[in-house]
């Protein structure tokens, strides 16, 4: 405003009673309208140049990573000690753990969630919703660390109690918690989906003298599906990409995760590991974080895609 | 003509019982999505206390005064809040008026075209990126390419990227809730699109934007892991230059090169530790972390709650 009032040429001259803007100001406006325009599209377009930005250097990196590796060991080999003097590089140690405490986060979170949309879309008082609404947003905007800390000092312990050979660093807890973590986004958005199906299916099923829990599980559920879908597969994604409590929680052994009650390292926490410690940057060792960061991108982003493509679904349905 | 009332009051027995398993199976659904409720409402109290219990009682003066130590009972997060504000302040410079301006380009300017659908999808999947993954591209792009260290500045413009996302589409979100009347009285007055977007749509999308912002700061203000790939230090015991300087020109950005920690770094740093002690440091760091993001997201809601007030 300030800016345009010093800098702008005088927006004209009153004629026959209404304002004429002079060619000078018009020129300005036009010219001034093409530069802001431009400066807005470079601002959308960087979001462009971020991707682009990881795809490269998670690419780059891997490959200097793969020269090395051959990518058939990377995927086969069942043991991965990368600082060790013979290092060996298999990749599904870390993503057994990442799959482990992912499938306990969703057995936790799936169930409760779809309960709790149905409960707060079907059931639920508008004044009940309008207080719990804000009540799951409170819960997501926890931090992850503050919840790693909740998971190893307040949950495994009492977990100990009554889990006789629960370790210290175990992959149950922690996927509890991703469970907790990832709960609020799962509802949100079936919900979310669950509100997009018309009320005339719902008045229609009415009619014919379903039951609100009938209406939900025969009309509205299928009409949401493509959404619910969408919900899932968004929870699974973050579950996958969470860091923190894993980190904290779920212990950097590296081994093939088939015991949840035991610790073992995922994607994510051996990222941090490896970053916390002083290892040269262009050291083998070093390079395994970006093939390993590039394994985590990929999995979320045909997770993300799915999701994106279903959620779009619902909403050119209805 | 009897048959048939039998038969009828037979299936009107059944119909019954039908009706009653029905709504009794409904009931049961509610009860069920009541107690899960309860549950999931339990376990943030459960979190919350926890914090409270174990991290109240080590907050005094000293410990916001104090820096990090090798003495449990003397360490402090001066450092760790002095850098979470600096690297906020970072954030915000750079995250909110660039999301801003993406959002206005996708939902004012943006032509129906190839070019813009591939903007759009990149939003949202950035939106699903892990944060871990930021830290990694910071780590590449910054500190190995641009050899810019692990800075206050590296920290921002890092987490600045990853809450782009949730600003942009608070911004959209904004605009569109604005009704059409208020485009096309204005284009009727003789604006142009620019003086539209100005004038008009911006101020009428301040509240959502706001809320936007605010709730990226709060993911922000938590964030550990992108931090922790780009190399940050965790044991800082110095302040960075200080923003303002009484000799002129009284504004100083040396404390953008300086190394730094964060709240979530020091807190995380802590529970590592094996001594019991730090980790009441680390919960008392828990409970101020905690604080901040509860009281940002809850401003967040009260905005939110406001603006559909004034839309009823």
């Amino acid at each position: 405003m300030t800016i345009e009032a010093i800098t702008a040429p005088s927006a004209g001259a009153v004629q026959y009673g209404r304002l004429v803007p002079s060619e000078a100001f018009l020129r300005w406006r036009a010219i001034s309208g093409r530069v802001v325009s431009v400066i807005l599209f470079a601002a959308a377009a960087l979001s462009v140049f971020v991707t682009a930005s990881i795809v490269y250097i998670l690419v780059y990196d891997s490959v200097l990573f793969f020269r090395q590796v051959s990518i058939i060991d990377f995927l086969t080999d069942t043991e991965w000690t990368p600082v060790f003097d013979n290092p060996r590089f298999g990749i599904m140690t870390l993503v057994s753990g990442t799959l482990m405490t992912t499938l306990i986060g969703l057995v936790v979170a799936v169930p409760t969630g779809t309960i709790l949309a149905i409960y707060l879309s079907e059931f639920a008082r508008p004044r009940v919703r309008e207080f719990i609404k804000p009540i799951l947003e409170l819960l997501a905007g926890v931090p992850t660390v503050a919840f790693g800390y909740f998971a190893l000092f307040f949950l495994t312990p009492i977990f100990q109690g009554f889990i006789p050979g629960l370790s210290t660093f175990n992959l149950l807890v922690p996927g509890i918690v991703i469970g907790i973590m990832i709960l609020p986004y799962i509802v949100s958005v079936a919900e979310d989906a669950m509100r997009a199906v018309p009320d005339t299916l719902r008045e229609g099923a009415y009619a014919l003298g379903f039951t609100r829990l009938q209406t939900s599980v025969k009309v509205v559920i299928p009409g949401a599906f493509s959404g619910v879908t969408a919900a899932y597969i968004l929870g699974m994604s973050r579950a996958v990409g969470e860091t923190m409590v894993v980190a904290i929680a779920a212990g950097q052994q590296a081994r093939i995760a088939y015991d949840p009650l035991e610790g073992a390292a995922t994607i994510t926490a051996y990222i941090v590991q490896i970053s916390l410690g002083d290892l040269p940057h262009n050291s083998l060792a070093y390079l395994t974080i970006f093939a390993a960061g590039l394994t985590l991108f990929l999995i979320t982003l045909i997770f993300n895609l799915i999701a994106f493509w279903l959620r779009r679904k619902y909403r050119e349905v209805y | 003509m009897s048959t048939e009332v039998s038969k009828s009051s037979v299936e009107g027995i059944d119909e019954q019982r039908l009706v009653q398993k029905a709504n009794r199976q409904d009931l049961r659904f509610a009860v069920t999505g009541f107690l899960v409720l309860v549950v999931a409402m339990a376990a943030l109290l459960a979190l919350v206390a926890d914090f409270m219990i174990d991290g109240v009682p080590r907050i005094s003066v000293d410990f916001l005064t104090n820096f990090p130590s090798r003495r449990p009972d003397q360490a402090g997060i001066l450092s760790a809040w002095v850098g979470t504000v600096l690297v906020m302040l970072t954030t915000a410079a750079l995250a909110v008026p660039i999301g801003m301006a993406a959002g206005v380009y996708l939902e004012e300017y943006a032509p129906k075209n190839w070019m813009t659908d591939i903007i759009e999808i990149n939003v949202t999947n950035l939106a699903g990126v892990p944060s871990i993954i930021y830290g990694l591209l910071a780590l590449g792009l910054f500190v190995q390419t641009l050899r810019l260290g692990q800075t206050i500045l590296v920290a921002g413009m890092t987490l600045a990227l990853l809450i782009l996302p949730i600003i942009i589409v608070a911004t959209r979100e904004a605009l569109r809730s604005i009704p059409l009347e208020i485009r096309e009285a204005a284009y009727g007055l003789g604006a142009d699109k620019w003086q539209v977007v100005r004038m008009y749509l911006l101020p009428a999308a301040r509240p959502g934007i706001l809320t936007g912002a605010i709730v990226g700061m709060s993911r922000a203000i938590g964030e550990t892991a992108p931090i922790i790939t780009i190399g940050a230090l965790t044991f800082i015991a110095f302040l960075p230059p200080a923003p303002l300087q009484p000799e002129p020109p009284f504004i100083n950005f040396e404390w953008l090169n300086s190394p730094f920690t964060v709240l979530p770094i020091q807190m995380f740093n802590w529970i590592s530790r094996p001594q019991a002690g730090f980790h009441v440091a680390a919960a008392a760091a828990g409970v101020i972390l905690l604080l901040l993001t509860l009281l940002m997201n809850g401003l967040a809601i009260y905005i939110r709650y406001k603006i559909r007030r004034g839309q009823k």
